[in-house]
């Protein structure tokens, strides 16, 4: 433990160094290109995640740990950094034309997306403490400044104090947590710690309290009910490319951060973590299903469904096993898919005073433009869970696991969830082909980088709903060597 | 074991003793004689001109957090140069990187303007 | 040499006037100091657990070191964002900052 980190070590990191050198190039090139021209550095961002998706993709397969076993390279962290870094690649596409329509183009926008992408690959690949929580707080205080990125936007401003008080929070939280973990073990490797815990000390009460911190402070981060009431807001207020960052991205690392410590960590305490995730599962998927139905800002329908969302990915956590973490590692790509995709509509409904996130803004939407129709269609079903969509399958290996498992109730409480879900995503595609335009809808003109955002999240959804099977093989071979 | 303490103990109580007694010493003897000259604020011997309690420029928040952020960092120099014989060449190249980032960090500040005290 | 516990109950009490603090405050850099307190709470710990624990390397020590500089970043971030909300609402009292709510 006591050697020197070298140049191997280094190289195991490389992904995350060609990012972290892209971002801060965008950053400096900031003040050499003119206001008005910045969407160069937008697209130079996405050159820069290809690039770093190129040096990461040498690592396929590979299991190496580095820095003195801190950080780990293996599927499991490779599948969640192909995630990321296609995530944040799309989201720097669609705030492309989002922030010229705010007149707020500028290359610290990308930078700091960039730099929040390279958190979560480091939660990704940390396998101890420390490095899991610098990982999640460099996304995390990236994304407080994006959030109140509009800064002459009071709900802008809002939605960044309430983000960063609450992460604030919830980091106190996991720290106590991992302070507790760390007395009782003398160990930060999840590792060691999972190692040194023994029979007697499995059953120690401090124990008990770090796991429940640990699991508190996790469900503020990935918005599980009973954490959840600032979620809300942040999504309504904070600017639409980063309300898709923090559903289909942030929250999924949290996830990530989650299933490690609990997973390779504390599996001695599963019985007990396993009954946690089941109360935050079932409360989590009922009260965003039931909160959707009454809202009428888009954006805000959005945040509770992707928390009831999040309730169906913790199914598979709790059903545990192969089966039950390949589910959800399968669901989280289809949720980020769909959910950015659902987010990129409301960007390219926003023309002129319209912002488009009012659901009255999708009236007549078929007769203004039945492609963007056709395609908003496909992934509402897909949301909610309709054959032959990517939502679709998801849901059934999830649901599926659940009663392998013998969760029945849970499988059940879901399907009944995904029913209600239907009515709510409906009233939106009941407004685009049922309602007419209303006068003053002036013409969607999308920009060309939100077209391909939309083109590969259709396709994407569609794609998985079809033919699952390469995506669940995928997912299996990722967790091969988790435990 | 405690007992090892007691010099420390009796200094501690002969400092606070001696800083009491010089206290209650003065006000007791030294004379009183208060006028409206000796009671104003000490400004350098002038007048004093408007209220302390003032509301203090913004741009002194800005001042105070670029100070935190780049005094914080330099905390990692310390354990740092305690192993760097250990660490070798690569350590020392590590730590110039680090403080690189910290430059630009510096550089991204003052192109922004945020150095400029006025504007 | 004053027993672990000392400590450990220290930070606990810390940590919970904090966590008090930042359900309570109404002001939103009053909820940022408590915030600060609980991490240093947690500070505490790493330290103490760090000096009484056998065979545990410095991990507690360097945790506190970075628990620390994150600290910072985020207190720095904070206020600008603070800064950013009062020029924009007038007032830094979270009861009056409601522009949303469901």
């Amino acid at each position: 433990m006591t050697q020197a980190f070298n140049m191997a070590d280094l190289s195991t990191a490389l992904p995350e160094v060609v990012l972290s050198l892209v971002a801060m190039v965008i950053l400096m090139l900031d003040f050499i290109v003119p206001k008005g021209r910045r969407d160069w550095l937008g697209y130079l961002s996405v050159l820069g995640v290809l690039l770093t998706l190129m040096v990461l993709c040498r690592q396929w397969g590979a299991t190496q740990s580095a820095f003195s076993g801190q950080y780990l390279i293996d599927p499991f962290a490779l599948f969640f950094k192909i995630l990321f870094l296609a995530s944040g690649g799309l989201i720097i596409l669609m705030s492309i034309g989002y922030l010229r329509g705010e007149g707020a183009d500028s290359g610290e926008f990308y930078a700091l997306i960039l730099f929040a992408t390279l958190g979560m690959m480091l939660m990704a690949s940390a396998v101890d403490l420390l490095i899991l929580y610098i990982g999640l707080e460099t996304m995390s205080i990236c994304i407080y400044v994006l959030a109140g990125f509009l800064k002459r936007e009071r709900r802008s401003n809002e939605a960044a104090l309430k983000y960063l008080l609450m992460g604030g929070f919830s980091s106190a939280i996991i720290l106590y947590g991992i302070v507790m973990l760390y007395g009782l073990t003398g160990a930060t490797g999840l590792k060691e710690i999972a190692s040194t815990l023994t029979a007697d000390t499995l059953s120690n009460p401090a124990l008990i309290l770090a796991m429940v911190m640990l699991a508190a402070g996790f469900g503020f981060k990935i918005a599980a009910v009973p954490f959840h009431m600032y979620i809300p807001d942040v999504y309504e207020g904070a600017p639409t490319p980063i309300t898709a960052l923090l559903a289909a991205a942030s929250e999924i690392a949290g996830l990530v951060i989650l299933l490690r410590v609990f997973l390779v960590a504390i599996p001695g305490l599963q019985d007990r973590w396993a009954l946690l995730f089941y109360v935050l599962s079932l409360l989590t998927m009922t009260v965003g299903n039931v909160v959707a139905i009454a809202q009428s800002n888009i954006k805000r329908m959005l945040a509770y469904s992707s928390i009831a969302h999040i309730g169906y990915l913790l199914i598979g956590v709790v059903a545990g096993r192969e089966l039950g973490i390949s589910a959800t590692l399968l669901y989280t790509v289809v949720y980020a898919l769909m959910t950015l995709g659902a987010f990129a509509m409301v960007i390219l409904l926003c023309v002129g005073e319209v912002k488009g996130e009012r659901i009255d803004d999708f009236a007549g939407l078929a007769q203004r433009s039945p492609m963007a129709a056709a395609a908003m269609l496909i992934l509402l079903l897909s949301l909610a869970g309709v054959p032959p969509t990517a939502g679709f399958v998801g849901k059934l290996y999830l649901f599926g696991a659940a009663i392998e498992r013998g969760y029945i109730l849970l499988a059940l409480i879901a399907v009944v969830n995904s029913a209600i879900s239907l009515f709510y995503y409906m009233k939106v595609a009941v407004a685009m082909y049922m309602r007419d335009l209303p006068p003053a809808g002036l013409a969607l003109s999308p920009s060309r980088p939100l077209r391909v955002v939309l083109f590969v999240t259709v396709v994407g959804t569609l794609a998985i709903g079809i033919y699952p099977g390469p995506f669940l093989d995928l997912a299996k071979s990722s967790i091969a060597g988790l435990w | 074991m405690l007992l090892s303490y007691l010099p420390i103990l009796i200094l501690v109580l002969l400092a606070a003793g001696f800083a009491l007694a010089t206290l209650f010493l003065s006000s007791a003897l030294g004379p009183r004689r208060p006028s409206k000259d000796k009671l104003s604020t000490y400004e350098c011997g002038i007048d004093p001109v408007g209220s302390a309690r003032e509301r203090f420029s913004v741009k002194f928040y800005l001042v105070a957090m670029l100070f935190i952020i780049f005094d914080i960092e330099i905390v990692f120099l310390y354990p740092w140069a305690v192993i760097l014989n250990s660490l070798g060449l690569f350590g020392l190249v590590e730590m110039f990187f680090f403080l690189g980032i910290l430059l630009i960090g510096l550089l991204y500040v003052w192109k922004k303007g945020g150095l400029e005290w006025t504007t | 040499m004053v027993p672990l516990s000392h400590y450990l109950i220290l930070s606990a009490v810390l940590f919970a006037i904090g966590m008090f603090g930042a359900l309570t405050r109404r002001n939103a850099i009053g909820i940022l100091m408590a915030l600060e307190l609980m991490f240093n709470a947690v500070n505490l710990n790493f330290v103490a657990f760090s000096r009484y624990l056998p065979s545990t390397m410095l991990q507690g020590q360097i945790f506190a070191i970075f628990v620390i500089t994150i600290a910072a970043a985020e207190a720095a971030v904070g206020l600008a964002i603070v800064l950013g909300l009062y020029r924009n609402f007038k007032t830094i009292n979270v009861d009056e900052i409601n522009l949303m709510k469901w």
